[in-house]
């Protein structure tokens, strides 16, 4: 059969059950979008194409499987980038694919010529620069295959406009992709990890996104419960255990309730799983864990050392790992070391002062989770709610928390909410926002608006870009620089004018009332909470500081919950 | 090296006695110098020579890194063999004599 390049790309993408992408059409993409326009894939046109990477990257967090965006060349490339960024740093398999102008024009400086590939190559696993139509019959499925593949990442495909129109003769389509097998382990060192943790007095599991990549929350469950350890979390592998499980003892770091961060400089074995030893999560890292071994499995054998000088580091999927150690290690109760961490928890338990009022933040939070149905997702954006929500909301599975980590992107919630509602149709997802991060993706709420997905906005709206005001007030004198918004913005009326219903809970006689019936209601919509500028989130560790010195969240300031 | 002077010439540039030699195979196409380099500056790591050659009938490339020896080296050569175009990376002091010979087509100033 004869097939365009951009028919070519459809049928692959067709082929590996690509079913909705997300993106803007452009000059140099229209090839593609003529084809796509022909398929059976559905299309989300975004108003930004950053808003299309963060719809790539809700529904690649909510599913587990690579997803697709779209851009033309030029400032659509460019404005993919943040997106991209974000999905490495996170280690998310998106694929982007943009459109680049033809191969005779490239280096001329054309009409929104740029060059794509140059500026990726730092913010993705990998990237492609598509010389002819027939390449792409391996570029295509390479790219969904590596964006998959061992330690998940974004790979970009920029295709110049004549490949996208250039006919070739294809016999046959190649099979859909397999991701890479995973490395294989060395069955002596799972037998050394066996005794490292078998030994232990005071061992400590740190898992993170490696863990929900990896789907391993059931075996992380028999090995925590099996051999009685307590388990921390990174912000990103929230919903790894549930919650309310005795030996979870929430996230790490910078907003770690300080139990949390006080047992881990007790346990005399860290065993990271799947995690990267971020500076938010370890603080100083010389100072992490200064009484212990550490006991390292990652998929990705560079993290290995990078950070932490592990006493067993192993290169595994980290499922498998725990599926090869489960029959070698011993069930113990470690009463002693158990005992203790409840003492800590009840001394120094985190604080959430205000649960019952929903004008506070910890109170919104609360009162949203009891309303939300068990099945909702929750994304959120970047600053003071997104660590209110991290230390506060009971997640209780893994993908149920879709959030930037990494990189930390303003503007990422709205976005991957309506990415993840794409994926999960059937479910409710509520985006936990600021108003500094709506501001910065608020186009997308035509796109909310549009597909009519179920995306709640609860917006905790302090007329401040919160976490610096936050870090002026602890640590630049309370010289409040640039971090107040003077003009108010109505959220209310914009959503409105958007097309979306929305309620300030304020003005509600009922705050409660309405904050059901907004959750209740199928299709998008936005709640406005203001709270007061001076709500922080405790404790907090300072920048650069060793996590034991947390500022806040103690007796002093804050009632137990 | 038929024409190499018995004693270096003293006009070339000389090759500092320190530092690693790295020895990759890489795929050769567009861009794969480009994702080398690119990774070496972006963590901030020297990379002070560079040889490069196709084989293979040009279908990869072998290439000779010469950077900086210090504790960052181990997860520099971890990253590079992370890259997709990169099918091989190891250390290789025997090739140390290359950027000698190398040095012999630079004068000094």
């Amino acid at each position: 059969m004869k097939l365009t390049g951009a028919e070519l790309i459809i049928r692959l993408l067709e082929l590996n059950r690509i079913t909705t992408v997300a993106g803007i059409p452009g000059g140099a993409n229209l090839p593609l979008y003529d084809a796509l326009g022909a398929s059976s894939i559905r299309h989300v046109l975004t108003r930004h194409e950053q808003g299309a990477g963060f719809v790539a990257q809700g529904m690649a967090r909510a599913s587990g499987r690579p997803a697709v965006c779209l851009g033309t060349s030029g400032p659509g490339a460019t404005n993919l980038l943040t997106a991209i960024a974000d999905a490495k740093l996170d280690s998310i398999p998106i694929v982007a694919i943009t459109g680049q102008v033809p191969r005779a024009m490239i280096g001329t400086d054309a009409f929104q010529e740029i060059d794509t590939y140059g500026l990726t190559i730092p913010i993705t696993k990998h990237n492609f620069l598509v010389r002819s139509a027939r390449d792409l019959l391996e570029v295509i499925p390479d790219a969904l295959r590596i964006a998959s593949s061992g330690r998940p990442g974004p790979v970009v495909v920029d295709v110049p406009k004549d490949v996208q129109t250039e006919a070739v003769e294809v016999d046959h389509l190649p099979a859909p992709v397999r991701p890479n097998p995973p490395p294989r382990m060395e069955a002596s060192e799972i037998g050394r990890a066996a005794k490292l943790i078998n030994d232990s007095k005071r061992p400590l599991l740190l898992v993170g996104a490696g863990v929900i990549a990896a789907e391993a929350s059931a075996k992380l469950l028999g090995l925590v419960e099996r051999a009685s350890i307590p388990t921390a979390a990174t912000l990103l592998a929230l919903g790894a255990l549930p919650h309310n499980h005795l030996l979870f003892l929430g996230m790490v770091g910078m907003h770690a309730a300080r139990f949390t961060n006080l047992l881990l400089d007790e346990c005399d074995l860290l065993i990271g799983l799947g995690v990267r030893f971020d500076d938010r999560a370890t603080g100083k890292a010389a100072e992490f864990c200064p009484r212990a071994k550490i006991l390292h499995i990652d998929i990705d054998p560079s993290e290995l050392g990078k950070i932490k000088e592990p006493a067993l580091g192993i290169t595994a999927d980290v499922g498998e790992a725990l599926s090869a150690l489960e029959p070698l290690i011993e069930s113990d109760p470690r009463t002693e070391w158990i005992r203790h961490m409840r003492g800590l928890r009840e001394r120094y338990p985190l604080m959430v002062p205000g649960t019952d009022d929903p004008l506070r933040p910890y109170g919104i939070i609360r009162h949203a989770a009891a309303l939300l149905p068990e099945d909702a997702i929750i994304t959120s954006d970047v600053g003071q709610h997104q660590m209110w929500v991290a230390q506060a909301f009971p997640f209780t599975r893994p993908r149920q928390w879709l959030t930037s980590g990494g990189l930390g992107t303003m503007g990422f919630g709205m976005p991957a909410a309506i990415g993840a509602a794409l994926a999960a149709p059937n479910r409710v997802v509520a985006c936990f926002s600021g108003d500094g991060s709506l501001l910065m993706n608020l186009q997308e709420l035509a796109t909310a608006a549009e597909q009519q997905v179920t995306v709640k906005i609860i917006l905790l709206n302090n007329s401040h870009l919160g976490l610096v005001r936050q870090q002026q007030h602890l640590f630049y004198g309370r010289r409040y620089c640039a971090s107040r918004f003077e003009a108010q913005t109505d959220f209310v009326a914009i959503a409105r004018g958007f097309g979306i219903p929305a309620v300030d809970l304020c003005e509600a006689r009922d705050p409660l009332a309405a904050l059901e019936q907004a959750i209740r209601r199928p299709g998008p919509g936005l709640v406005n909470v203001p709270i007061a500028p001076e709500e922080n989130v405790y404790p907090m560790v300072p920048p650069g500081g060793a996590n034991r010195d947390m500022i806040g969240g103690d007796f002093d300031d804050a009632k137990p919950a | 090296m038929p024409n190499q002077p018995e004693t270096p010439n003293q006009d070339c540039l000389s090759v500092p006695a320190r530092g690693a030699i790295l020895r990759l195979r890489v795929r050769n196409h567009f861009g794969v110098m480009t994702h080398v380099c690119s990774l070496f500056s972006r963590r901030a790591f020297n990379l002070d020579a560079i040889i490069c050659l196709p084989i293979a009938d040009g279908a990869e490339s072998a290439v000779l890194l010469m950077v900086n020896e210090n504790q960052r080296l181990d997860q520099l050569i971890r990253q590079l063999a992370k890259l997709e175009d990169v099918l091989q990376v190891n250390r290789a002091p025997e090739f140390r004599s290359a950027f000698e010979s190398v040095a012999q087509c630079f004068t000094r100033e």
